[in-house]
């Protein structure tokens, strides 16, 4: 076991093309950190130079202390978990799982006892003489899994190894891979695409976007205090909502209304120097549970801004309700948004109007094609630079100290 | 972002370099000393006067070994032959290769036997295949024979190349068959449903769907088929030996080398077809965009 | 409703949907019968084509020498007085041994020459690959007798005219680009993430190829030994150019002497049992390996 340190770690291809951009890390021993992002981003390429199958261009990646750029996979003590799971077809469960320790000469009966020991919390027992294809996708699963654990390594790395299954396993071996984890207390590099994974699993989490580290945090920092536009609105779902803004005396103008900020937010307006261009204007992001419909008693007399849109659809699931309404006045437009809707696919679908998504108490008596009072907590927006994308309030008071490790190594650039 | 910039090339990946040339390096080797050399050294000797009967007699000539082959109507007429037998035999093979690969796409039955059945011929050595079709066209002997009352097909121009070509089609329709399977099975079956759907007939399910998304596995095939056949020899030699103005320009090169044993003469005619095929493969890759096969491997 | 359940060129779309319904099921069966028939049909005719010129050689190799004439498909007196008679010649079983020894050499060689450089072209990034890919695609193009005379002139001077070796040379170069496109053709079909995981379990890159990809590529090495051997097996040209004496003459070549042998009285029976004999195990071959042998021809010509 061992702590994992990247430190100003850059990968950049033949072609010139650079897929991680200056990242730095620090991953303590037996901590559980999840890299996220949208594909492209530059997540696998970072955890493929941990585990020493990519080359590093600069920079340099230490494994329990020592430098291990020039070290080949076989001789950094790692094991991965590939999101094909890469189990060898020609072999059965129990030389796939033992294969490792094989190569490394260990006697039979050790190799035996510790397959069988792995085989056993896996629940794969019975399954042990077959060969990979007789088995159900969970099972093959469980066999990377194992594969990795037989040999007590310095560190899992882990590629997305349960975006093959369906959704429903998926959830259940989450929790297995979280609890797992905890028993071992094994170092462990996690990389997915998945967002809700990475919030659940993960001790901290380093969001990535374009080969660089946009913030590292525990998940209730990030989704509290998101550092930039990409990781606010790439955390939480339904995803933060994101409107633009003009501040004109004092007030903030914004396609829902006038919002009068209040003093932690004037603080942050007055220390804003007010983008590159000097222009006053700004985005600001509203999470679906800061709104409630107007009507309900739980928001009546408490200060925030309440605005009449009519509800394009609304989507009741039991225990809340979700409101959708679109806005006229403009979208706010940063391509940290841009690339947000190419992840989720839907940049075709962005009209000129902003499409606002509402979480809304289940008790609400909104219908759908109705005109209908909103409420919003204003004291939770976020308010971001629409130059650079920065939250304001990590600019000013340091929204959190891993955010700030994170800006301030991509800021050295 | 320190330097890093124009890195120089990391110890990995120069090791895979190295690599690769290595792996690489016995098969060029073995390709170039087969090819490269000699076509260069063909190239030599087709402007040199060199005749095997005279070897004492070679000298430096410059082109005249080609004004010699182009100003013989023995060229352009094996040029001609060979160009009609591979036309006629690939436009015959293409059509029964997409019936045949039809069958094994579609058919309720027997499908690995066809499979089976058609590699045969594929399978069959080509003089072997030639031999059986000579003896078929023999008069008395063979069971095609009395077929066109007392013709002798293989005393004729015409016949001749028909037979050729008979010959050439059933040995490597199935080669093109396959390929075309191959393609065929690229068609996404929802497609041809969508279109049945749309109203479309079997025959416009064939010619407005299936033939386009097949367009690059038939190029593939149909250049490979056109290069192969440009290339006859086995069964001309064996069906005519080349008389009766049937000579491939693959039979008039082997004859200048090993019946008139004029080198130079005969290297001039080897420069000449590699530079025909050369420019055939040219005009499909460019032309008709045909995929190199292996070659677009990212 | 009624209008989108019935097309207007529907016949007698007077008929409720119950009633075209019921006529669709009642024709079911006997449409079943038809296609049967069809397809049955369509597949005898092409056995029957694929076949016949080859059970027109056995018929002859079986014949008597005075019945060889008499035009009948099937031999009214059987004998094997042919096949007794090419073995007898050294002429055809030293050419016989020839082939088998050629072609297997070849094909040996080949395949571990392919393998490598498939293997480096699936699989590793170097400069030249592209230039490799395009090289092999030409040989796989080029006009074989264009060679012919250059070899001819360049084995008798290095002495390897009328060798095995000076056969097996130009056979490797020919099946080289075949055995390459095959064979990378399988490599990449070799998940990447196996031989990652590999590493990543602490094999060498040796040990990685060896006990990880080489089993698995174990079926398209078959695969290509096979296309590789009909294609050496088949030639005629090379072996007709490049060999003057029993010594190292195949067996295509030696059967084309076969008919040069007398210029009047034509050895029919000899040539067609000795094509027979090897026919066998090109037979052999396809009826063992179909699958393969289809998936080989057409992996790399689809795949570009």
């Amino acid at each position: 076991m061992a702590d994992i340190v990247l430190d100003h770690v850059t990968k950049r291809y033949a072609d010139g093309q650079l897929a991680v951009d200056d990242a730095s890390l620090s991953i303590a021993d037996g901590e559980f950190v999840i890299l996220v992002g949208p594909s492209g981003c530059g997540k696998s390429t970072t955890l493929n130079m941990i585990a020493g199958l990519e080359d590093i261009s600069s920079g340099e990646l230490r494994i329990g202390g020592a430098v291990v750029n020039d070290l080949a996979p076989k001789d950094r003590d790692i094991a991965m978990v590939f999101q094909s799971y890469a189990l060898y077809p020609h072999m059965s469960v129990r030389r796939n799982m033992g294969f490792a320790l094989e190569l490394a000469k260990r006697p039979k009966s050790e190799i035996n006892q510790k397959v069988e020991e792995a085989a056993r919390v896996l629940d794969l027992t019975e399954h042990l003489d077959r060969r990979p294809a007789q088995l159900s996708g969970g099972q093959r699963q469980r066999v990377a899994m194992g594969r990795a654990i037989v040999r007590s390594p310095k560190a899992f790395l882990m590629d997305e190894p349960l975006s093959n299954l369906d959704a429903k396993l998926r959830v259940q071996m989450r929790t297995e891979v979280s609890r797992l984890q905890n028993r071992l207390g094994t170092t462990t590099v996690y990389v997915t695409h998945d967002q809700t994974e990475a919030m659940t699993l993960g001790d901290r989490v380093a969001v990535l976007r374009s080969g660089r580290i946009q913030q590292v945090g525990t998940p209730t920092e990030l989704y509290g205090r998101p550092a930039t536009v990409f990781v606010a609105g790439f955390i939480g779902s339904p995803a933060m909502n994101f409107v633009p803004a003009t501040v004109e005396e004092g007030e903030l103008r914004t396609p829902l209304g006038t919002i009068s900020p209040d003093d932690r937010q004037r603080r942050l307006l007055e220390g804003w120097s007010g983008g590159a261009a000097g222009r006053r204007e700004l985005i600001v992001g509203a999470r679906p549970e800061h709104f409630e419909d107007a009507a309900l008693e739980s928001v009546t007399g408490r200060p925030g801004l309440r605005f009449t849109v009519p509800v394009d659809v609304l989507e009741r699931l039991g225990s809340d309700s979700y409101a959708y309404f679109t806005l006229d006045g403009g979208r706010a437009s940063i391509a940290d948004l841009d690339e947000l809707a190419h992840d989720a696919g839907t940049v075709d679908l962005a009209s000129g109007a902003e499409q606002i998504v509402a979480r809304l108490d289940a008790a609400s008596r909104i219908r759908e094609g109705e005109n209908a009072e909103l409420w919003l907590d204003t004291t939770q927006l976020h308010l971001f630079d629409p130059d650079t994308g920065h939250n304001l309030a990590c600019k000013t008071d340091h929204c959190d100290g891993t955010a700030g490790d994170g800006l301030n190594t991509s800021g050295e650039g | 972002m320190s330097a890093g910039a124009k890195a120089p090339l990391s110890a990995g990946a120069r090791a895979q370099r190295r690599l690769g040339w290595a792996l690489c390096a016995p098969a060029v080797v073995v390709i170039l000393a087969v090819t490269g050399y000699p076509i260069g050294y063909a190239v030599y000797l087709s402007l040199q006067r060199y005749d095997l009967r005279f070897p004492g007699d070679s000298k430096f000539i410059g082109l005249a070994n080609y004004g010699t082959a182009l100003t013989s109507s023995l060229w352009w007429q094996a040029l001609a032959v060979t160009a009609i037998i591979t036309v006629i035999s690939v436009a015959i093979q293409f059509v029964l290769g997409m019936a045949l690969a039809l069958v094994m796409h579609r058919a309720l039955i027997g499908r690995g036997l066809v499979r089976t059945v058609i590699l045969i011929p594929y399978g069959i050595v080509t003089v072997v295949a030639a031999f059986g079709w000579r003896y078929a066209w023999t008069p008395d002997t063979g069971y095609l024979s009395g077929l066109f009352g007392d013709a002798t097909p293989l005393t004729s121009q015409v016949w001749g190349i028909a037979v050729i070509i008979l010959a050439e089609v059933w040995k490597t329709t199935p080669f093109m068959a396959l390929l075309l399977l191959a393609g065929l099975a690229l068609v996404p079956e929802e497609l041809l449903r969508a279109a049945k759907v749309d109203g479309a007939t079997a025959w416009q399910r064939l010619t407005r769907i299936m033939l386009p998304l097949m367009k690059p596995a038939i190029l593939v095939a149909v250049l490979f088929r056109v290069l192969d056949s440009f290339r006859i020899f086995d069964s001309i030699y064996v069906l005519t030996a080349g008389a009766y103005d049937t000579r491939s320009v693959s039979i008039l090169g082997y004859d200048n080398l090993f019946t008139a044993l004029n080198l130079g003469v005969g290297s001039s005619l080897s420069v000449l077809i590699f530079l025909v095929v050369a420019l055939v493969a040219f005009i499909f890759v460019k032309g008709f965009g045909a995929a190199a096969p292996g070659g677009e491997d990212r | 409703m009624a209008t989108i359940a019935t097309t207007p060129d529907a016949p007698g779309g007077s008929s409720g949907a119950g009633a075209g319904g019921r006529t669709i099921r009642a024709r079911g069966p006997q449409r079943d019968r038809n296609a049967m028939l069809g397809w049955t049909a369509a597949n005898l005719l092409i056995i029957a084509v694929s076949l016949v010129p080859l059970l027109w050689l056995v018929s002859l190799s079986f014949k008597a020498p005075a019945s060889i004439t008499d035009g009948h498909f099937i031999p009214r007196h059987w004998t094997l007085e042919n096949y007794r008679g090419i073995f007898r010649e050294s002429l055809f079983t030293r050419a016989l041994l020839n082939s088998l020894g050629i072609a297997l050499i070849s094909t040996v060689l080949a395949v571990i020459l392919g393998s490598m450089a498939a293997y480096a072209i699936a699989r590793l990034d170097f400069p030249g690959k592209r230039v490799l890919i395009g090289l092999t695609l030409l040989i796989a193009m080029f006009p074989q007798v264009s060679l012919v005379s250059p070899l001819f002139n360049l084995w008798r001077q290095i002495g390897i005219f009328d060798t095995w070796i000076g056969l097996i040379i130009p056979y490797l170069t020919f099946s080289l680009p075949l055995a390459i496109y095959t064979l990378s053709a399988f490599f990449r079909e070799i998940p990447w993430d196996l031989e990652k995981a590999a590493q990543v379990d602490g094999a060498t890159p040796a040990q990685a190829f060896l006990r990880v990809i080489a089993p698995l590529a174990a079926p398209g090495m078959v695969t290509t030994a096979i296309l590789v051997f009909i294609f050496c097996w088949n030639d005629f040209l090379f072996s007709i150019s490049l060999t003057s004496t029993e010594s190292s003459r195949t067996v295509p070549a030696a059967i084309a002497f076969f008919t040069g042998a007398s210029q009047f009285a034509q050895p029919i029976g000899s040539i067609a049992a000795a094509a027979v004999v090897i026919t066998i195990p090109i037979i052999i071959f396809v009826l063992l390996f179909q699958r393969r042998i289809v998936a080989g021809l057409t992996s790399g010509a689809v795949k570009g």
